[in-house]
């Protein structure tokens, strides 16, 4: 014990004693120096320590700033040495030495003072960091750091842009370094050519410029900003429409989702099941069990929780349908309270086994984020894909109602039930297999919904009236009325509520249901011939 | 033989007392736990169940207070705000407990309220709420708004420069209140009617979109922009999935909010979010002692290496070691005794300074303003240099800023206005 602790403070002192290991690194005193003045001086006073650093030339500066910048560069209490957190979930993190980064294992959360940064020192770092990203080899992160840099150019570096620029083998990049060099000649120089650069931008910095720009004293420098900004806002207000419309449908799919199963069950059965939103929540549960079965393989598991969903929602609702609604046939009002018992069961039945807190399901890397289509628009990925996803789901549907067996069998006993019986169609297996595949699509708007929403208990209940109402709206036993009803509603709404607000919106696309309703009892599309009367 | 008779009479009545006396000493202290378990509000309210049955073990293990056991006596109002008042009186007049912990809406303190008044309960009340109450039987261990919301401005408006304003809130009685109070306080400070944007949405809104895109478009405008949040519960978590897949970064849009705490972060990534603000008078990263045992005591009972702690379970804290201080100094549980006797009380909380009870039934509480870190902890970037008393009536509400409280004799009223010098409507003497 006492030899080895000796031969460790040997090599201590071996390691301090020792000249600079490689060339490009400041001395292990400098560099303790330079961290010790970063932890304790006050956060105004980090800009010049964090400035300091980044100048020391040292390889290791970028990850201590980018490590500070996440909040994960501290100091051990007991005996000073600087550490970084590699993983810092529950009462012991995982460290490595800030010097020499050797893992240090874990230590408990209470030995390890970590420093403090903020948002001015996080903004200022972003800048010091791009800067240093401007010369990686990766045509990627110099592109994100040319764009970081917009707006937040500082005099030195507008001095040494252009000679950058003229070095940048890659368009888009010397076109974003163009963009902030001019961005920062307005700003600052108020300069009439730069203004032109940026007529047609739609970085929201080039656009502060300008506003700043058209409030000058220089007569004509105001009204070429007053005229670049007149281009952008035609730009801008086309952009916003497209926008507005993306959102529209985005909400329009997830009501299409909720709403196609419960078109199934409720459209084509008649039977109205309040139980409908558990379904869709067994789903998005599934999808959280899935991941927790295959940890660190959050895509995967949200492909596997397609079917994985279907199959647990199909079975429940057949469970349902066997022991509450088979009974009930019929006889509407009865299944109605049923069901709507069922539905609490359910949810009280996940608080118990499960949580009643919400779970966490990771979004996979492929689908966060947006796609950006220009600096006014870009396309939530998440969004996206469940607005693909509901019309994969619709089209499946459609093919099976039109071109399958099952599909011809829902639509026979649907329409005349005992004529569709006396033909040797088993009807109570028809009821059986409809009604979990009504189900199990609900189940598949779970999976796609633990997307976008909160996977907890209360996930159903938000969406079961929206569900009635697009179903009722589009026409009972159509799924065309479903899809169209669906997207519609969802523009409808948030075209309304830029302007209306959140919950007047929902009101006023309430109201207009219950109006519309009221001229065309039978929705968008009415069923005709004889099945109406059915 | 009369004589004798009340003689033998009087012994065994003085027998019969003390033995009743020995008994009632005996008997345990009732602790009422009125939290939601099931329905919407059980997401937030089933961990405070917990945490009290937590601290009255641990209070036990230490031999109780005042040789007597504490007994937990908990009911479920299940979320509904009517059968919040109806559990209270079960409470109350069956169970007759001594003390009751409870309660998160506002809505359902209003339903409890009268009920506690009636049956002179004590309530201990563990949220920040807005303010513009105070009851004698009600101790408000959460904070006030001059204990969150009027200091996270303060913060943003002078540490961050913030120029621009989004208020945005759950459509109900806390967010409106408050947004009232930023409202005027923030006109005061000079900020014009076109730099204050004010937008509500429904509990549990989950469809972000064009909220996010216009708060986008209003922080655009050349000013620094900064969004004041009073979202409340599980809709947070969609709002913050929006802003981080909208590309809106704290550094440009920050957003600070009253009603995140670790809870409703655990729910979500939070990779998106680092550099977002939340206000609260403790955070479970503080580096403390008291704080980090609470911590380890935490997740030894729940058994869940990853539980976490929150604002709200330190005011359940403070509240229930102030209310066995209180026991002790009174020396019985009797309410009125406790009541008078827990004004002045002071307590550790667990931010390594102390809460002390002030007379108007509201803490002191230091503020502490922390960012959003990826673990899903946050980091303290200011706090106030010391404790703030909690002010239940507003200064910055018209109806409101005359009014003073203060449980203690001889002025022993919850509103008393200072310029007309009545009691709300309540005698003096009373």
């Amino acid at each position: 014990m006492g030899i080895s602790r000796l031969l460790s403070h040997l090599l201590l002192a071996c390691c301090v004693l020792w000249p600079g290991h490689a060339l490009s690194q400041v001395e292990d005193t400098e560099a303790q120096q330079l961290l010790t003045a970063l932890a304790d001086s006050s956060f105004a006073e980090k800009k010049a320590v964090v400035n300091r650093i980044a100048s020391s030339g040292d390889d290791r500066a970028r990850y201590w700033l980018e490590s500070f910048g996440a909040n994960k560069l501290g100091r051990l209490e007991a005996s000073g040495q600087f550490i970084i957190v590699l993983s810092n979930r529950g009462r012991n993190w995982t460290v490595e030495d800030a010097l020499t980064r050797e893992n240090l294992g874990e230590i408990s959360r209470r030995d390890i003072d970590t420093i403090r940064v903020n948002n001015a020192l996080r903004n200022e770092l972003e800048g010091i960091l791009s800067v240093i990203d401007l010369k990686s080899p990766d045509e990627d992160q110099r592109l994100t750091a040319a764009r970081a840099l917009k707006g937040s150019v500082s005099g030195t570096l507008a001095e040494r842009l252009p000679e950058l620029i003229e070095a940048e083998e890659s368009a888009s990049v010397s076109e974003a370094l163009t963009e902030a060099l001019a961005i920062y000649k307005v700003e600052e120089q108020g300069d009439i050519a730069a203004v032109a650069t940026l007529s047609g931008s739609l970085n929201s910095e080039a656009r502060a410029a300008l506003q700043q720009a058209m409030r000058s004293d220089d007569v004509a420098l105001a009204a070429a900003a007053a005229k670049a900004m007149d281009s952008i806002e035609q730009k801008l207000k086309l952009n916003r429409a497209a926008e507005t419309l993306y959102f529209g449908l985005s909400l329009g799919s997830v009501l299409v989702l909720a709403a196609i199963g419960l078109a199934i069950t409720f459209g084509v059965m008649g039977v109205i099941n309040m139980a409908h939103g558990e379904l869709i929540m067994l789903g998005a549960y599934t999808t959280w069990g899935m991941q927790q079965l295959l940890p660190g393989q959050p895509g995967l598991a949200l492909l596997l929780s397609i079917p994985a969903g279907f199959l647990v929602a199909a079975l429940a609702g057949i469970a349902i349908e066997r022991s509450v609604i088979q009974h009930l046939k019929g006889r509407p009002l009865e299944t109605l309270l049923a069901t709507f018992g069922v539905s609490l069961i359910l949810q009280q039945l996940v608080r118990t086994v499960i949580s009643p807190l919400n779970r966490t399901v990771i979004t996979p890397d492929w689908m966060s984020g947006s796609l950006m289509i220009n600096e006014a628009l870009s396309l939530t990925l998440n969004r996206l894909y469940v607005i693909g996803f509901a019309l994969v789901v619709f089209a499946g549907l459609m093919l099976i109602m039109r071109k399958t067996r099952l599909g011809l069998d829902v639509r026979a006993v649907t329409q005349n039930r005992a004529m569709a019986r006396s033909m040797g169609i088993k009807a109570t297996k028809v009821d059986i297999l409809t009604f979990g595949l009504g189900s199990g699509v609900a189940g598949l708007a779970g999976v796609a919904l633990s997307q976008i929403t909160n996977v907890g208990p209360n996930l159903g209940q938000s969406y079961i009236i929206d569900s009635f109402m697009v179903v009722v709206f589009g026409g009972v036993g159509n799924l065309w009325g479903t899809l169209l009803a669906g997207l519609s509603l969802g523009t409808i709404n948030q075209l309304l509520e830029p302007w209306a607000g959140a919950v007047l919106a929902k009101i006023l696309v309430l109201v207009l249901i219950i109006l519309f309703i009221q001229k065309r009892p039978r929705g968008l599309f009415p069923q005709k011939g004889r099945a109406a009367e059915g | 033989m009369s004589l004798k008779k009340h003689v033998k009479l009087g012994l065994s009545a003085l027998a019969l007392s003390i033995s009743f006396n020995s008994v009632a000493a005996e008997d345990p202290i009732k602790v009422g736990i009125l939290h939601s378990l099931s329905g919407t509000m059980a997401i937030s309210e089933s961990t405070l169940k917990d945490t009290m049955l937590m601290l009255i073990e641990k209070q036990n293990e230490a031999g109780g207070v005042l040789g007597r056991q504490l007994e937990p006596v908990v009911v479920d109002p299940a979320s509904n705000w009517p059968l919040f008042a109806e559990k209270a009186r079960e409470l109350l007049a069956k169970e007759e407990v001594d003390v009751i912990f409870g309660n998160w809406t506002s809505v359902s303190r209003k339903s409890v309220l009268p009920v506690v008044e009636e049956l002179n309960g004590l309530l201990f009340y563990p949220v920040q709420y807005e303010g513009e109450e105070s009851s004698e039987n009600v101790f408000y261990t959460g904070a006030a708004p001059n204990q969150q919301a009027i200091p996270a401005v303060d913060y943003l408006m002078n540490d961050i420069g913030v120029e621009r304003w989004v208020l945005a809130g759950t459509d109900y009685v806390y967010p409106r209140t408050t947004n009232k109070i930023l409202e005027t306080y923030l006109k005061d400070k000079g900020v014009a009617a076109d730099d204050i944007m004010i937008n509500y949405t429904p509990f549990g809104h989950s469809n972000w979109q064009a909220i996010v895109s216009d708060i986008k478009k209003f922080g655009s405008a050349g000013k620094k922009t900064a969004v004041v949040s009073t979202i409340n519960g599980d809709a947070n978590v969609p709002f913050y999935r929006e802003l981080g897949n909208q590309g809106i970064d704290a550094a440009d849009i920050p957003v600070v909010a009253f009603s995140v705490g670790e809870q409703e972060l655990s729910g979500i990534d939070t990779g998106p979010l680092v550099g977002h603000l939340a206000a609260w008078n403790y955070f479970m990263s503080v580096d403390n002692d008291a704080n980090y045992d609470f911590i380890d005591a935490w997740v030894e009972y729940t058994g869940n290496e990853d539980a976490v702690t929150n604002d709200p379970m330190e005011a359940h804290y403070i509240g229930f070691n102030m209310y066995i201080e209180a026991v002790k100094k009174a020396g019985t549980a009797d309410v009125d005794a406790v009541k008078d006797a827990i004004i002045g009380v002071s307590v550790p909380n667990l931010t390594g300074g102390y809460a002390t009870m002030m007379p108007n039934h509201h803490i002191t509480k230091p503020v502490l303003i922390g960012e959003i870190q990826d673990n899903g902890q946050f980091s303290v970037v200011w706090e106030t240099p010391s404790t703030v008393a909690g002010d239940a009536w507003s200064d910055f509400l018209p109806g409101s800023k005359d009014l003073i409280s203060d449980w203690r004799k001889p002025l022993f009223c919850g509103n008393f206005n200072v310029v007309s010098g009545t009691c709300g409507g309540k005698a003096l003497a009373e």
